[in-house]
């Protein structure tokens, strides 16, 4: 006699953990606010009559009176401030995500290699890591833009290049661990080639510590480039970015506030609702860290 | 203890050597040259010049030139700064940016230690609260905007510090310290109170109240110390950040510090000086992420015989 019950599908840990983090309101308040933010920035220019770079001479540092078309107003060239802060969060809020991901994916790689090789390949790894780790962070992505020629492309490469190093040294040591497990060895007996194994087997399994560390990541890139925007070696008028913005706004500051409030209030709002969200993804992904 | 802090120093002396060379290299084949932006002058006159900076040798021997000027602790002229060397820019900024820096560590810590421990011992109070806040301010909020929005209100506004600059007063310190200050409060205030709430559940501390021993001695001797660890951990990497910080600062209080030339020298292709500011702030960084190692080593036997 046999009963025929349907294989029952088990919830993943990866199911709990987000089922976890959706119960998290200060952090499903961020994803919409993000969400609604990275909308506007991407879809808000659409409903203008201009672009950023466009300059109306009728209106020269219009101030901010909410009335069609220059809503905040206008800066001194007579660009639309808020079609300029908008195109500018499109730059900051691409090189974030996809600065993150590129240098997580690296970083990954480069750490789940090094943990699961092991013995000299391993020391040779993190030995590289320990020296670029004890470089000054800024002087790194100062001279690695100027070695890339200035622009996005270098900009991006140089803040890939330095932010690379903590996802590797998290996930080595989670790889070092996961490559003595039975399963592991299992593969390994089973004929399973070294690369087949850490793509499928070490990569997966250290998934919830790479997302927590990895939307700390996007902040971390965001604040770069705005940085180095700020200091006038990242994105380079006429192009708009979060960074540039502020350092124009405050060069104005005493005679013209929205200039500085507008992008800086806009990059605060979006790092702190990355900041929720990564504590968040923290607190459902380990709840022992508490 | 002797080996540990060898080895330590041996490992940071080959960071330092890798950090040198490599910005060494990176500068040059960066495009552009320190004198490449005078169009107007003759090309004879442009060949003289780099001959006096001897910028027409081949890279190998000036980067035997710079090893052996270090080890003269001679930096060489500043081919932006005319008539200035290295040296002397280095001497005159320098005071600035370590009295920033200092007490910028110093108000980071001990606000952020106190902060973190009341969190910890009146868990969801209002100090927790505020210290919260505080936190999330420091953590999200950019230096500079943080910065500029300060100087507005207690500069422009109500008038009560100066915008920047420095008049040798403590006045003009005090916005320049706290905004340097805050994300470091932020961090160190939330890992006091993460490292505070662990301690005071360990078994020890469970065993020295059972002991009889007053809940004052117990907060100060035992929890204390071993919650304090992870901080002095942060101190190397809070160096880090106030390096990169005063950067940022500097430029924002128009501070004279050396922060402010660092960006420029780089810009300008100011060899000499780019050189000069990676060496000190690379050697900074190293010795502060040495001495917290042996630091928690002397603390931590744990750490001491690791490897």
């Amino acid at each position: 006699m046999s009963v025929d019950v349907a294989p029952q599908r088990g919830t993943s840990t990866l199911q709990l953990q987000f089922r976890r983090f959706r119960q998290n309101r200060l952090a499903m308040a961020s994803v919409a606010v993000l969400a609604l933010i990275v909308g506007l920035c991407f879809l808000g220019p659409y409903a203008f009559p201009f672009t950023g770079e466009d300059a109306d001479f009728d209106f020269i540092s219009a101030p901010a009176e909410f009335t069609w078309p220059h809503l905040f107003g206008t800066d001194d060239f007579g660009r639309d401030l808020l079609v300029r802060v908008l195109e500018g969060g499109q730059v900051s809020l691409t090189i974030g995500f996809l600065g993150a991901l590129v240098a997580g994916v690296i970083g990954v790689l480069y750490g789940a290699v090094a943990g699961y090789a092991g013995g000299r390949a391993d020391g040779l790894m993190m030995r590289l890591v320990e020296i670029l780790y004890g470089f000054p962070y800024v002087i790194l992505v100062i001279l690695l833009s100027l070695l890339f020629g200035g622009g996005n492309v270098a900009l991006f490469a140089a803040i890939v290049f330095t932010l690379w190093l903590t996802p590797a040294v998290i996930v080595r040591a989670q790889a070092q661990s996961l490559a003595q497990r039975e399963f592991v060895q299992a593969a390994r007996a089973g004929g399973m080639t070294g690369p087949a194994i850490v793509l499928q087997h070490i990569v997966p399994n250290c998934m919830s510590t790479v997302i927590v560390y990895g939307s700390l990541l996007v902040p971390e890139v965001i604040l770069s480039e705005s940085f180095l925007s700020f200091l006038g070696i990242g994105i380079k008028e006429p192009q708009a970015s979060w960074g540039n913005l502020i350092q124009t706004g405050t060069a104005a500051m005493d005679t013209d506030l929205r200039l500085l409030l507008l992008p800086g209030g806009l990059l605060a709002m979006v790092l702190l609702c990355l900041n929720f969200i990564a504590d968040g993804l923290r607190d459902a992904f380990d709840p022992n860290d508490r | 203890m002797l080996r540990f802090v060898g080895r330590r120093l041996w490992s940071g002396g080959l960071t330092l050597a890798a950090l040198v060379t490599l910005t060494f290299f990176v500068m040059r084949l960066a495009p552009g040259g320190p004198f490449s932006r005078n169009r107007k002058i003759s090309p004879e006159v442009q060949a003289n010049i780099e001959a006096a900076f001897h910028l027409d040798e081949p890279v190998w021997q000036q980067f035997g030139r710079f090893v052996w000027g270090v080890l003269r602790f001679d930096l060489g002229p500043s081919t932006r700064h005319r008539d200035y060397s290295v040296n002397d820019l280095i001497a005159s900024g320098l005071p600035y940016s370590l009295t920033i820096g200092f007490w910028a560590v110093v108000v980071a810590t001990l606000v952020g230690v106190a902060l973190g421990i009341a969190g910890a011992l009146r868990r969801n109070g209002v100090t927790d609260y505020v210290a919260g806040i505080v936190g999330v301010i420091g953590i999200a909020i950019p230096i500079f905007v943080i910065g500029p929005v300060l100087q507005v209100i207690f500069g422009l506004r109500l008038q009560w510090l100066p915008i920047g600059g420095w008049d040798g007063t403590w006045r003009s310190l005090v916005l320049p310290v706290t905004v340097l200050a805050l994300p470091n409060i932020a961090y160190i205030s939330r890992l006091t109170r993460t490292s505070m709430i662990e301690t005071l559940r360990e078994n020890y501390v469970r065993t020295a109240r059972a002991k009889g021993i007053g809940w004052r001695r117990v907060l100060w001797r035992h929890t204390l110390t071993g919650a304090l660890l992870p901080v002095i951990a942060y101190l190397g990497p809070a160096t880090a950040a106030i390096i990169t910080g005063s950067i940022l600062i500097e430029t924002i209080f128009a501070v004279p510090g050396i922060g402010r030339h660092f960006v420029d020298a780089a810009l300008n292709r100011d060899y000499p000086l780019v050189m000069g500011i990676t060496l000190l702030y690379g050697g900074l960084l190293i010795l502060f992420n040495i001495g917290t190692d042996v630091v928690r080593a002397l603390l931590d036997p744990r750490i001491r015989n690791e490897r």
